[in-house]
């Protein structure tokens, strides 16, 4: 495994195929939780973490239960992969709620009111999916898992700064609200399709 | 009136694409044409449909604790299920939508409508519920499309309706179309509704 293989996965996953400007998951938090930097910030801190984590857990029940010729019971199991990553993803996140909320209480409190969110985030189970799909081994899974993630922060701290500033602006009345942001992402898209070019 | 009235609130008064905001990513990934749309939208509302029937079949022998992980694993056996046939009888469209047809799984709108109608109410009423949210759901995903496949290939469900000498939009199939189009319908229908 190379180094440059890692490097190249990193920056595909935070620039060149970004999770909600050029692949569509993720955007119901990041049209939702996008109106104030503070919660943008907790909401990516949250996915980050879960999304590492889901990256983990679900590889390793891929390979070990799920793939007819690694997983222990030798059977192709692969149809089991929607409900079974979907399961544990619940799981996983219910389980990060109670470890954060017993051990540190000052960060369940920043992130407390996100997490519940996060089981119906498509990016997390989207990067589960994307991980086996690509053939991911363990290591880049987890590159992988953690770099969609910063790059899910990234457009949604963007986007937060540029939304405290619309409240000010004068946006005309029938675009107030939703329709304006979608418009503001259209033009972050636009300028993130100028990454696709990236070569290495 | 009130089963007619189920049924029709998702069309339009109760969208869930244009006027809830939910099950925007299939919405907006899936649309660059027609026929995609209407491939998602079917498979949605055959989702929505079976779990909104089973949901309010079994709601109350569900323990209200872990109704949420309930849900999500009836979704998650129908959406298996659309998984497989698509890929069994049609494997061009479940090539296009690719990794959206899992994640039907966690499309917010399905969710939504198990655990906001079909868990409070009958069977018949949940299934008028669901189709009529299926329909909307649909109709919006084909209204999208509708703009970004003219613009950007120049066809409607593949046939050419723009003169060969139209020059394609690319910008309207790729991500930033896809933006750009939502939100200025979702613009339209507010001044559509202050006009009311």
């Amino acid at each position: 495994m190379e180094i440059s293989n890692l490097f190249f996965i990193i920056i595909s996953a935070i620039f060149i195929n970004n999770f909600v400007l050029v692949r569509f998951l993720g955007l119901c938090p990041y049209i939702g939780v996008s109106k104030k930097l503070d919660s943008a910030l907790g909401m990516g801190m949250a996915v980050i973490f879960v999304m590492t984590m889901a990256s983990v857990f679900t590889w390793l029940i891929n390979h070990f239960f799920l793939s007819p010729e690694t997983g222990i019971f030798g059977y192709d199991l692969t149809f089991l992969r929607t409900i079974a990553f979907i399961l544990s993803i619940a799981v996983l996140v219910q389980f990060v709620e109670m470890v954060i909320r017993k051990s540190a209480p000052e960060l369940y409190k920043a992130l407390g009111i996100y997490l519940p969110l996060i089981t119906t985030n498509c990016a997390v189970l989207g990067v589960s999916i994307l991980n086996i799909t690509e053939n991911y081994n363990f290591i880049e899974a987890i590159v992988n898992g953690i770099s969609s993630g910063l790059g899910f922060t990234l457009v949604l701290l963007l986007m937060a700064g540029i939304r405290e500033r619309l409240e000010r602006a004068e946006v005309p009345k029938a675009l107030q609200g939703m329709p304006i942001a979608f418009i503001v992402a259209g033009c972050m898209a636009l300028a993130f399709l100028g990454f696709s070019g990236l070569k290495f | 009136m009130k089963p007619i009235a189920e049924f029709t609130k998702g069309i339009l008064k109760e969208n869930p694409v244009f006027v809830m905001a939910l099950g925007l990513c299939p919405a907006l990934a899936v649309s660059t044409s027609v026929e995609n749309a209407i491939g998602m939208g079917a498979a949605a509302t055959f989702v929505v449909l079976c779990s909104n029937l089973i949901i309010s079949l079994i709601k109350n022998f569900i323990p209200d604790k872990i109704r949420i992980p309930c849900y999500i694993l009836v979704i998650a056996t129908f959406v298996t299920v659309v998984d497989m046939t698509m890929n069994a009888y049609l494997p061009p469209l479940h090539k296009s939508l690719g990794i959206f047809i899992p994640l039907i799984v966690v499309n917010c709108l399905i969710l939504c409508r198990a655990e906001a109608f079909a868990s409070k109410n009958g069977v018949g009423l949940s299934i008028l519920d669901a189709l009529g949210m299926g329909l909307g759901f649909t109709l919006a995903l084909i209204s999208i499309a509708t703009f970004r496949e003219i613009l950007g290939s120049g066809t409607f469900l593949n046939m050419r309706i723009l003169p060969q000498s139209y020059k394609p939009m690319i910008m309207a199939i790729l991500p930033p179309g896809a933006f750009f189009t939502i939100g200025l319908l979702m613009g339209l229908i507010n001044l559509l509704k202050k006009k009311e």
